[in-house]
C-alpha cells in the first residue's frame, strides 16, 4: 500500500495505546495531510521531548528538569508524600487541585502472576525518603484491584518501622478503576476522607 | 404443608421474563428471532438440532460464562469445512439480544463478543443494556439472573467437589448480582500465594500482603456459601412432596470456625493458618486451606443417605428440589424468580413428578426454558406454556390448535 517512510510512520503509530492498524493509518494520514501545521510541529516536539524530559530521582515523575517541579516547590508540604502506581494517577490528582503535598510514583503494583516484585517498583526509594526526610504522613493511593490494595499492604508493612502515619484514599474508588478515569470530585472526596490503614 | 405456596396473592411478586431473543452467529444460528410471552416454553427436536444452544443463549442474559462454561471465543458460529481456513482469523463476534419485561417496564438487554479486527486485544464481552454499554457483568445480573439443569449435571453428586462449590457458587450469583468480585479475588490471590511459595520467595510482607488478601475474600466468600447454604435448606428440607427433601450443609475449615466465631475473628485464624503452613504448602505445591477446599454435602432427607448412594433418579429428584429451592429463595429475596434453563428435564422423571415439577413452575410464575426430544412429555403443562419446534436450527412455534400437535401428545 506504502512504502518507506509512511510504512514506518504507520507501524510506529499503530504502537500507540488505543491505536490499531486501522487508526494508525488515519492518524498518519491526516500528520501528512497536515505537514505544516501539525506533522512538522509534533517531529519538533517529538525530538525535543526525547531530549529533555527524564526522570525525577526523587519521586518518579516525568519532567524536563531533575527534581522535578513539584518536588522543588517551596509551597507545597514536603511532610505529606502520596503514593501512586503511575505518572498518569499523579496527573489525575494534580487536576483536582486538592493535593499539595508530595508525591511518590511506583512504576506500577506487585503481581506475582506476571513476575513483579518489589525489586521492580520504587519501594526501596519511598522507604529511604520516609526514613530520611520529614515525612509525617505516607497516603496510599494505589487502585482498589486486587493486586493495588496487595502492595498498598506491602507497603505498610514495609513503613512500620518508619515514623510515619500511613492513610489511604477513602471508599468510592470503584475496583479496578485506575485513578485517571475518575472524574476530579470522586478523588478529591476520596483524598478529603482518606483514613488511616 | 404444602412444600411449594402459590405467592401469597397480597405481595405480588415481580415479573421477570424474556418476551423477545435475538441470536446472531451464535453456534448453530446465523439469525434466529423468537418472540415468546411470560408462561414457560418448551422447545423439541431431535437431537443435535439446537435447542441446547438456545438454552445457552438464554444463559448468556445473566452473569458468568453460561451453561456451558464456554470460552467467549467459542461461541460463535462455526462454518463447515470448506470454510475452515478463514476460521485462523480468530474468534467469530456473536451476539445475544432480548427483550426482557420487567413487572410492566421492559427492558433491551444485550451481550456477546465485540468485533475487533486488532488482534493484539483480548477477546472482549460487551453488555448492553436499553442500547447503553454496561460496565460489567454484575450490570446484567442487577437485571437478570438464570438456574439451569443440564444432564452435565446428572454426576454433580459422584464427581469432584469443584463441581458443586461452582453449582453453590452460581446459586449465590442469582442472590447477590456482586459475587463473582470475591470469587475471583480469592482466586487470583491464592494464585499469587501458589507461584510465590514455588519461586522460593524469602519476602515475609510480601506474602503476608498476598495472604491477606485471601484471607479477607476467603471468609467473605465462605461466609456467603454458609448464609446461602444455610437458607436454601430451610426451604429443601421438608418431605411433603413428589421431590425428597434435601439436607445441605457446607463442610470446610472455614465454615467450622464461622460457626464459632465472627468473620473477623475467622479472617485473623485464617490468616494465622495460612502463614504457619507456607513451608508444607510449598511441598505440596498448593495451597491446604481455604474456601476452594470446601464441599457441599447432600443427604437424602427421609433415607438418610448420602446423595451420592442414591439412585440416578433419586439424585435428580435431590437437584431439582434444591434448584426449586433456589428459585424461590431469588423469589423472596430479590422480588421476582429467576429464569429457568431446564435441559433434557424429562429424562429420569415419572409422569407423577413432571406434572408436579410443570406446577410448581407455573405457581412461583418462572419463565422455565425447557428442551426434550418428545413432545408427550410436556403434555401436562396444556396451554400454560408455549411450543416450539427446533430442527436444523430453525426454530418454528407449534400452535396449539395444531391438528399435528395435538396428535403428537
Ligand atoms: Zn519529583
Amino acid at each position: 500500500m506504502a512504502t518507506g517512510d509512511i510504512d514506518l510512520l504507520i507501524q510506529l503509530m499503530s504502537k500507540l495505546p488505543g491505536l490499531g492498524p486501522r487508526s494508525a493509518r488515519r492518524a498518519a494520514l491526516h500528520l501528512i495531510k497536515n505537514r505544516e501545521q501539525l506533522l512538522k510541529p509534533l517531529a519538533t516536539a517529538m525530538a525535543s521531548a526525547s531530549q529533555s524530559v527524564k526522570q525525577c530521582s526523587a519521586c518518579g515523575n516525568l519532567d524536563t528538569v531533575d527534581p522535578c517541579v513539584i518536588c522543588t516547590d517551596a509551597r507545597r508540604d514536603s511532610s505529606i508524600i502520596c503514593v501512586v502506581e503511575e505518572v498518569a494517577d499523579l496527573w489525575a490528582l494534580e487536576r483536582t487541585a486538592v493535593f499539595k503535598g508530595r508525591y511518590h510514583i511506583l512504576g506500577g503494583v506487585l503481581s506475582p502472576l506476571d513476575g513483579i516484585g518489589p525489586e521492580d517498583l520504587s519501594i526501596g526509594g519511598l522507604l529511604n525518603r520516609a526514613g530520611r526526610d520529614a515525612i509525617s504522613e505516607v497516603i496510599l493511593a494505589t487502585s482498589a484491584t486486587v493486586d493495588g490494595k496487595a502492595t498498598a499492604h506491602y507497603i505498610t508493612d514495609r513503613l512500620s518501622e518508619c515514623n510515619v502515619t500511613v492513610t489511604a484514599l477513602a471508599h468510592g474508588i470503584p475496583v479496578g478503576g485506575e485513578l485517571d478515569y475518575l472524574d476530579d470530585g470522586t478523588l478529591s472526596a476520596a483524598l478529603r476522607e482518606r483514613r488511616k490503614s | 404443608m404444602v412444600m411449594f405456596e402459590a405467592p401469597d396473592a397480597n405481595i405480588q411478586t415481580g415479573l421477570m421474563a424474556l418476551t423477545r431473543l435475538n441470536l446472531t452467529n451464535f453456534r448453530c444460528y446465523d439469525f434466529a428471532r423468537l418472540e415468546v410471552d411470560s408462561r414457560p416454553i418448551v422447545l423439541t427436536g431431535p437431537n443435535g438440532a439446537g435447542k441446547t444452544n438456545v438454552l445457552e443463549a438464554v444463559s448468556f442474559l445473566a452473569p458468568g460464562r453460561g451453561l456451558r462454561a464456554a470460552r467467549l471465543g467459542e461461541v460463535g458460529r462455526r462454518y463447515g469445512a470448506q470454510h475452515s481456513a478463514s476460521e485462523t482469523c480468530g474468534p467469530r463476534a456473536w451476539a445475544v439480544a432480548a427483550q426482557l419485561a420487567w413487572d410492566d417496564a421492559t427492558v433491551d438487554i444485550g451481550t456477546g463478543l465485540e468485533p475487533t479486527t486488532d488482534e493484539t486485544r483480548r477477546e472482549r464481552r460487551i453488555i448492553k443494556i436499553d442500547g447503553e454499554t454496561g460496565k460489567s457483568q454484575k450490570d446484567l445480573g442487577l437485571l437478570t439472573s438464570a438456574l439451569w439443569l443440564t444432564p452435565q449435571m446428572d454426576r454433580l453428586f459422584l464427581e469432584g467437589a469443584s463441581g458443586r462449590r461452582r453449582f453453590v457458587d452460581r446459586l449465590i450469583l442469582g442472590l447477590h448480582p456482586d459475587h463473582g468480585g470475591p470469587v475471583s479475588a480469592y482466586d487470583h490471590s491464592m494464585r499469587s500465594r501458589n507461584k510465590l511459595l514455588k519461586e522460593g520467595c524469602r519476602d515475609g510482607d510480601w506474602l503476608d500482603s498476598v495472604e491477606d488478601s485471601m484471607a479477607r475474600y476467603g471468609i467473605a466468600v465462605a461466609a456467603r456459601r454458609l448464609e446461602t447454604v444455610d437458607s436454601l435448606q430451610e426451604l429443601a428440607a421438608g418431605d411433603d412432596g413428589p421431590f425428597p427433601g434435601a439436607e445441605l450443609e457446607m463442610q470446610g475449615r472455614l465454615e467450622s470456625w464461622l460457626d464459632d466465631m465472627s468473620a473477623l475473628d475467622a479472617e485473623d485464624r485464617f490468616r494465622e493458618a495460612l502463614s504457619a503452613q507456607r513451608k508444607s504448602d510449598r511441598g505440596l505445591g498448593a495451597t491446604s486451606i481455604g474456601p476452594h477446599r470446601s464441599d457441599l454435602l447432600v443427604h437424602h432427607r427421609k433415607n438418610g443417605e448420602k446423595a451420592s448412594q442414591c439412585s440416578t433418579g433419586e439424585q435428580k429428584a435431590l437437584l431439582i428440589r434444591i434448584i426449586l429451592a433456589a428459585a424461590q429463595l431469588q423469589t423472596r429475596e430479590r422480588g421476582r424468580p429467576p429464569l429457568l434453563l431446564l435441559d433434557e428435564i424429562a429424562a429420569h422423571l415419572d409422569a407423577k413428578r413432571r406434572a408436579a415439577l410443570f406446577d410448581i413452575i407455573c405457581s412461583l410464575r418462572i419463565q422455565a426454558w425447557m428442551t426434550g426430544t418428545d413432545n408427550s412429555m410436556f403434555q401436562a403443562l396444556g396451554e400454560r406454556a408455549q411450543f416450539f419446534d427446533i430442527s436444523a436450527a430453525r426454530i418454528e412455534k407449534i400452535s396449539v390448535t395444531h391438528k399435528a400437535f395435538y396428535n403428537s401428545i
